[in-house]
């Protein structure tokens, strides 16, 4: 264990722990832009910055190792200072529009313009322009609101391990881009969205569906693969808006594109709304009640003339635990035959 | 999951996924992970990036190659003849951890000798990896008391699928990983809640909880806690049930959220059984190919639309709840059975889902400590015997339940089809990143639509040159069962010899060639390995062109 005292509290925390890493865990907040729990720190931002005793500059936490014996001290008025001249030198260079935003309300800069009462346009400088757009389907991309802090390109090297992005150009042309800048053609997980803390990177199916407010969050489970991953589901007025994950859960808020960007289907104009019966070659929309009179009735008149073992009955991977029970008592307690199985078994 | 069950006891994945990241090495045989199980991939690049050994065994270079420190590429059907071949080696180079094999295992010394035969040599002449590398894989992972063995359908969807699980298993027990944490044997589950419908019995021949049917005692306890007699005799399997359908002694059929006629193998064949039935009714949230033939479709809510729980592939129960409101008729499951068997005169009343797991849990003590309250924050993983008990991470540490475990010699089959020069090809199927299983529920989603909406079938660049195939030409898929028209993508994934078609595509449906052939034991048909034609398709213009040229 390592010692060390952060504003004047005395605090222990393990080995390997940076000073940002022993703040947080200890509930002392220090402001971030670029650095992100899950990934490695780049030191980029320099928002985390911190005054350590003995140490004449101010260093960024997020890559300063904890020491013992050290003395941290998180806020000073040179820090706030500096932090506020990180944070104009963005925002002089980024795009004034937290109006039509769809990050608005989530968005780490926007929170941090606020807390620092930074408004747009401090300097008149050159603002750099981006007027391409990127065909792909799944993830808008504006470059403009980038504030090239890197956590895309550290979410697609290090947990996705497809390298589909990376920093292009030096200086003031510096940006995040595809090589050949040709529109984005990876796996899609949006994992870089999930990481980006402005809105920068969104999904182009939330484009106008709604932002933050007057929404309801519900967690529960992805409907597909047997991964099993927790699933956020932003809804607004019935509809699923967004997909998203809470980085506390096992899968750590990592997704997949089917996780993220599949859920569609829930609202399509094609969902089985009325029970049918077949009539001839025409199926009839009928009530439940006759649908289901009707069926169980075949059911009993099929069982009374060739016996319960004439029936089966195959459930679905994809229906809950309750439901695969139910169908299989069902079967097997009101059917009478252990003909029940689903179909994939794999 | 049979074979695994009747070895170490369960079929289900021994290790969590948060193991993951702790293993030395991980072996990846027939499990293309990145696509079909992509956050599972993320944990292993996780490992990977603290020092993993990854091993990827596989007849196409899927995209974990990227990641692994050997790639050995089998040619399709022949994975018995690789594991064995590196339980050869483990035992020659004496790897083997022979504690474990003293204490815990039985049938060693039979087991060793059935594997003489498979020196490197023989088993690089079957699975045409080359033996070099069949001895290194042997090594690393034999090397190992920190070891993930990973397989998926690549593995069970074929003729010899429990064989190949077998084999598996003996590598895990030869070298004692297993029953500890961060080594075990982990089959992953293709659909979501596979591991729960198993868990809850939707399985012909046994209860809830895996407990036989043909079992006196166990039957006496369902028929007490169900309240009436029950039958005996063990049902039929899914691909059964098709054949009775044919031969007309299964009559009717209910199916519930599924959609045999894509999914299954042999597309004829099913559509054929099913329009044998005197009457079908399913039960779904879309017109399915499936659900054309019924008589009665009921329309269902879809897991966003009902409260509920999934068991993952690495047996956590875990909370589904109700996100949005179902299309205004449509009912979820729970509903329609229990208005169901109102009719039929058997009702089963329950006042909400959580009612329905805790009668699941009081017959299954593996379930009997989990509630919805506990499983608010986090999922639970099974067993979980008591409402104290915090779950169980990784299986077998306190010793396997059917006590000492069989090594079973497992002898190379050859796939139940092989190539000829009319079908000079292997195809093997699968899924790829975007679309899910039938396409029901992708293929409505648009982006993904734009995506990856196209069929098409992976050919080998060599291949594609011989048969003056270009990529993006339409191309011709023929087996002994069916043929389909798809598109050619030229790939460097496929083998010469093999091609690859996505499972996913009802207008290019591979299960129209593919093979119902079954594995014996726990009839999973074999879906995987198949002989095929690869043709160009000629047009009249082409061909009068030709004519005259
Ligand atoms: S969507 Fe995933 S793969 Fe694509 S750039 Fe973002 S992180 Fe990388
Ligand atoms: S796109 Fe977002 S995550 Fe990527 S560098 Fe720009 S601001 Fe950071
Ligand atoms: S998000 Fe992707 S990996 Fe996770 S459960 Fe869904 S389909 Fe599987
Ligand atoms: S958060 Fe530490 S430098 Fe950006």
């Amino acid at each position: 264990m390592i010692r060390l005292t952060i504003n004047d509290r005395e605090i222990s925390v393990p080995e390997n722990t940076t000073v940002l890493e022993a703040a947080r865990m200890h509930g002392i907040g220090i402001p971030t832009l670029c650095n992100h729990p899950k990934l490695t720190a780049s030191g980029g931002c320099r928002m985390c910055i911190v005054e350590i005793t003995g140490i004449p500059r101010p260093m960024t936490s997020c890559t300063t190792p904890a020491a013992d014996g050290m003395v941290v001290i998180t806020s000073t008025p040179e820090i706030e200072e500096l932090r506020k001249l990180v944070l104009e030198l963005i925002i002089s260079d980024h795009p004034n529009d937290c109006m039509t935003c769809e990050a608005t309300g989530d968005c780490d800069l926007q929170e941090l313009a606020y807390a620092y009462g930074v408004q747009g346009v401090e300097y008149a400088g050159e603002k750099r322009f981006y007027p391409e757009r990127d065909g792909n389907p799944f993830i808008e991309r504006d470059l403009a609101k980038c504030i090239l802090c890197g956590r895309c390109v550290k979410v697609c090297n290090e947990v996705q391990g497809v390298d589909a992005i990376d920093f292009g150009y030096r200086g003031f042309k510096s940006k995040i881009s595809t090589s050949y800048e040709e529109d984005l053609d990876c796996e899609f997980c949006g994992q870089c969205i999930a990481v980006c803390p402005t809105g920068a990177l969104r999904g182009k199916q939330w484009a106008r569906k709604g932002r933050y407010r007057d929404i309801e969050q519900v967690d529960t489970i992805c409907p597909y693969c047997g991964t099993g991953c927790n699933i956020t589901a932003q809804v607004k007025q019935n509809e699923i808006i967004r997909i998203t994950s809470k980085p506390g859960t096992w899968n750590e808020g990592w997704l997949c594109v089917k996780g993220r960007f599949g859920y569609q289907f829930v609202n399509s104009p094609e969902r089985l709304t009325k029970p049918l019966i077949r009539r001839d070659v025409q199926f009839e929309a009928v009530t439940w009640d006759e649908a289901v009179a009707y069926a169980a009735g075949k059911l009993q008149a099929i069982r009374k003339k060739h016996g319960a073992d004439a029936i089966g009955g195959l459930s679905s991977a994809r229906c809950t635990n309750e439901e695969n029970y139910l169908f299989q008592k069902f079967m097997r307690a009101a059917v009478g035959t252990n003909n029940v199985d689903h179909c994939a078994r794999l | 999951m049979a074979g695994l069950a009747a070895i170490f006891g369960s079929g289900a994945m021994t290790n969590s996924i948060r193991e993951i990241e702790g293993m030395e090495v991980i072996f990846i045989i027939g499990s293309n992970t990145k696509e079909t199980h992509p956050v599972i991939a993320n944990r292993m690049i996780k490992a990977h990036r603290k020092g993993a050994r990854i091993i990827v065994a596989d007849p196409r270079r899927v995209p974990m190659v990227k990641f692994a420190e050997l790639f050995l590429r089998i040619r399709p059907g022949s994975d018995i003849a690789l594991l064995n071949g590196m339980a050869h080696v483990i035992v020659q180079e004496g790897l083997q951890n022979d504690e474990f094999i003293r204490e815990k295992t039985e049938g060693f010394e039979a087991w060793k000798r059935s594997l003489r035969e498979f020196t490197p040599e023989v088993a690089e002449g079957i699975s045409g990896v080359p033996k070099e590398q069949i001895i290194q894989a042997a090594r690393i992972y034999g090397g190992s008391r920190k070891a993930g063995i990973f397989y998926t359908m690549g593995i069970t969807q074929h003729a010899c699928g429990t064989d190949n699980v077998r084999a598996i298993a003996n590598l895990a027990t030869l070298t004692g990983n297993i029953g500890r944490e961060f080594t075990g044997v982990n089959p992953l589950r293709g659909q979501n809640n596979v591991q729960g419908a198993s868990d809850a019995a939707c399985l012909p021949n046994v209860y809830p909880g895996y407990q036989k049917v043909d079992d006196k005692e166990i039957r006496q306890k369902f028929e007490k806690a169900w309240g009436v007699p029950l039958s005996p005799k063990p049902g039929l399997t899914a691909t059964e049930m098709m054949n009775a359908a044919l031969d007309g002694s299964l009559k009717a059929l209910y199916i519930m959220g599924e959609n045999p006629v894509i999914t299954d193998p042999n597309m004829h064949h099913t559509i054929k059984a099913l329009n044998s039935l005197e009457f079908l009714v399913v039960q779904d949230i879309f017109m399915t190919e499936t659900a054309h033939l019924a008589d009665v479709i009921l329309p269902a809510a879809c897991s966003f639309e009902k409260d509920g729980t999934f068991t993952n592939t690495e047996r956590r129960v875990q909370r589904v709840r109700k996100v949005v409101n179902p299309p205004p008729r449509a009912r979820d499951d729970l509903t329609v059975i229990k208005h169901f068997s109102r009719s039929m005169g058997c009702p089963m009343e329950y006042d909400s889902p959580e009612q329905v797991l805790q009668e699941f849990g009081r017959l299954w003590p593996a379930m009997a400590g989990i509630t919805y309250g506990r499983l608010e924050k986090n999922g639970i993983a099974w067993p979980c015997p008591s409402p104290d008990h915090p779950g169980t991470e990784f299986l077998y540490q306190d010793g396997f339940p059917k006590g000492k475990v069989p090594f079973v010699p497992v002898p190379f089959t050859p796939p139940a089809e092989t190539t000829s020069d009319e079908y000079p090809f292997v195809l093997t199927t699968g899924r790829n990143l975007f679309q899910y299983h039938s396409g029901s529920m992708t293929r409505r989603v648009k982006p993904i639509e734009q995506h990856a909406g196209e069929a098409y079938v992976e050919l080998n660049a060599m291949d594609g040159k011989k048969l003056g195939i270009k990529n993006g030409e339409r191309i011709k898929v023929r087996s002994r069962r069916g043929q389909v028209e798809i598109k050619a993508r030229i790939s460097r994934r496929v083998a010469e010899g093999i091609v690859f078609i996505p499972m996913h595509y009802r207008e290019a449906a591979a299960n129209v060639i593919t093979n119902d052939a079954l594995d014996p034991t726990v009839k999973i048909p074999e879906f995987k390995v198949c002989a095929v034609a690869v043709e160009r398709i000629v047009s009249e213009a082409d061909e009068q062109k030709n004519a005259e040229g």
